[in-house]
């Protein structure tokens, strides 16, 4: 259950190719995060596998069968939107009940179904409450809730986390992850917070102006991105990336080489004076101007006594360069 | 900002036009009230003597009075109806999006922009004449009997008249109303597998319920006054077929020179119609809150 395979699917909008070709596999059980910047077609992709979107062309597959042209109600598949879609008239009980209702469920397997995932969520003491009178971490729970009592193939999330603030999403962020190693159902999640697709996902997919950049686990994206818009959209803060003679030097059009790789040490290659330095106590971030080369951003572990004015040496980790060839391909 | 003497300010400089507004409600109504309780018929000018509650007990035996309270009621239910029902398909039907929306948009408000009177009187003489009117021709033309609706239903037709007049703002309001549903909110319960009549009526109608009140109850005001419609078609008549509570307070003050009966008629109309008011709210006026 919850096997979804896209092939060769198109979307465009009249003239305009929103996704002009994607193929996709994504296993039972998966936790897959589409990532991107906004406007790359993204939440688009997730809303064709919902069915909430006609596909152009092309094929989706759910657990082997075809269900490009079925309605959304018809996939099993369930959907937590950016807005939680609650319906404010409702309570919590009958907005967690309506997918059961509609399914025609029996009163008393509604309740019992409704009980156990309020159970699981939390919600308990809030089940006879209006959604305007919760919270928003709450009301992102009943909006869960609402998907899992359908007990379907797989979830889709829509940004879930955007309209909330930093401490609470990261709480959220957990409480997903832990719903799905408890229910171990597919889920695919979309976001433009590489940290939230790092986090959570089994597998990432890269997605830039509708096409798949590249497919892998957090780490691989992080170790060996295959190009220039992967290594600059994962890892946080940016790649940074050196062109001309000094790239040259080793063996690349381009060359990329993230700020943890990078130390600050007496006598070092690259020299440079510190432009702005934000001190977080655990880590130090500097954007040190270097002489012949640009900016470079340099994250250094714990406290580091450099601030703005002080001149630095630097020394690049020899084997974590990126290189990058003319079209902006990794060279590995 | 709320400093004691800002606000006594604030009261004093708000007073000129709170105590002119009320000025012009409570002069006339107490005026009202005092003419209501003298005999003071303009045919019979022999002085104005204080008769006490004679003119409201035979204002309130007169048989047209039940005739014209039931038709009153008739009236604004009958219309209520149709325009919320209506209005509601309409609003649904607009809310697509379709070739020439804009056009169409216009054109479905304007009737709201004809006169009571032009409007009753175009109804009544190009639509329902039973001989010359559209309605009467393709009966003729279909072999039927061309109905007569003045004559045989005048309350009927006056309360089609007075609906086509107020369907377009039953639709506007419930078209705005409609088109600050949150999409996502549909979507969601097209996910959940409601079908488009579920999602009618467990989304859009809950949604729009608090618009459906305030399209009753600021119709109700205004229909508890329809007056024009029926002078310019019926007359009140056949009889007292189509006399509603205005029309009798016209008849009595404008046609029997009965200033008395006249005020009589118009607190009732106007005790009535409070009744029938704190009945809505009670009634729906819980949607507003919340």
């Amino acid at each position: 259950m919850g096997k979804i395979t896209l092939k060769n699917v198109k979307k465009a909008f009249g003239d305009v190719s929103v996704i002009p070709d994607i193929n996709l596999q994504i296993e039972n059980g998966e936790f897959v995060v589409f990532v991107g910047p906004s406007g790359c077609g993204k939440s688009t992709l997730l809303r064709l596998i919902a069915g909430l979107e006609d596909v152009t062309s092309g094929l989706i597959e759910i657990d082997g069968k075809d269900a490009t042209h079925l309605p959304p109600a018809k996939r099993g598949l369930a959907m937590v939107f950016q807005s939680y879609a609650l319906y404010p008239h409702m309570s919590v009980r009958k907005n967690i009940a309506f997918p059961l209702k509609m399914a025609g469920m029996s009163e008393a397997e509604q309740t019992s179904r409704v009980e156990r995932a309020a159970k699981v969520l939390n919600l308990t003491n809030y089940l006879d409450r209006r959604p305007g009178q919760l919270s928003g971490g709450q009301r992102q729970r009943v909006a869960i809730g609402r998907a899992i009592v359908r007990e379907p193939a797989a979830f889709l999330f829509d940004e879930p986390l955007s309209n909330l603030d930093a401490a609470l999403r990261v709480g959220m962020r957990q409480e997903i992850t832990e719903l799905h190693q408890t229910l171990k159902t597919t889920m695919i999640y979309v976001t433009h917070d590489q940290v939230e697709a790092m986090t959570m996902a089994d597998k990432i997919v890269v997605l830039n102006a509708g096409n798949i950049e590249q497919v892998g686990s957090p780490l691989e994206l992080y170790r060996s991105p295959v190009n220039l818009f992967v290594a600059g959209f994962i890892g946080s803060p940016k790649m940074n990336f050196v062109e001309g003679t000094e790239a040259a030097k080793h063996g690349g059009a381009t060359i990329g080489i993230r700020p943890e790789h990078i130390d600050i040490v007496e006598g070092g290659p690259w020299t440079g004076t510190v432009g702005l330095s934000e001190h977080l106590g655990s880590d130090t971030f500097l954007k040190v101007q270097v002489d012949g080369i640009g900016t470079l951003n340099v994250r250094a572990s714990g406290e580091v006594g450099r601030h703005h004015g002080d001149r630095v040496s630097l020394a690049p980790q020899a084997d974590k360069f990126h290189r990058f060839n003319k079209d902006g391909r990794s060279m590995k | 900002m709320a400093t004691k003497a800002s606000r006594t300010a604030a009261r004093l400089m708000i007073s000129p036009a709170v105590i002119l507004l009320f000025a012009w409600m409570i002069v006339p109504l107490v005026l009202t009230l005092y003419f209501s309780f003298l005999r003071y018929n303009l045919l019979t000018p022999s002085g104005n003597p204080f008769v006490g509650f004679e003119n409201y007990y035979w204002f309130l035996t007169d048989p047209s009075f039940t005739a014209a309270a039931v038709n009153t009621l008739l009236l604004v239910g009958g219309v209520l109806l149709i325009t919320v029902i209506g209005g509601i398909l309409f609003a649904l039907l607009l809310d697509r999006p379709m070739f020439g929306q804009g056009i169409i948009r216009i054109m479905v408000i304007a009737p709201f922009f004809v006169m009571p009177t032009v409007s009753a009187l175009v109804w009544k003489n190009m639509f329902m004449n039973p001989v010359n009117g559209i309605f009467g021709r393709i009966a003729t033309g279909l072999g039927f009997e061309p109905i007569d609706f003045f004559g045989n239903m005048p309350l009927g037709a006056i309360t089609i008249i007075v609906a086509w007049q107020w369907l377009p703002f039953a639709t506007l309001i419930l078209l705005t109303a409609l088109q600050s549903l949150d999409q996502e909110q549909l979507e969601a319960s097209e996910m959940d597998g409601a079908n488009w009549l579920n999602r009618f009526w467990y989304i859009m109608l809950p949604h729009l319920a608090r618009a459906i009140t305030v399209v009753i109850l600021i119709q109700t005001i205004f229909l508890l006054s329809v007056f024009a419609e029926i002078l310019v078609t019926t007359n009140g008549g056949p009889g007292t077929a189509s006399t509603t509570l205005t029309y009798l307070v016209y008849v009595a003050s404008l046609l029997q020179y009965d200033v008395g009966m006249g005020s009589a008629g118009g607190v009732v109309a106007v005790v009535l119609a409070n009744i029938v008011a704190i009945f809505l709210m009670r009634m729906i006026g819980k949607n507003l809150d919340a």
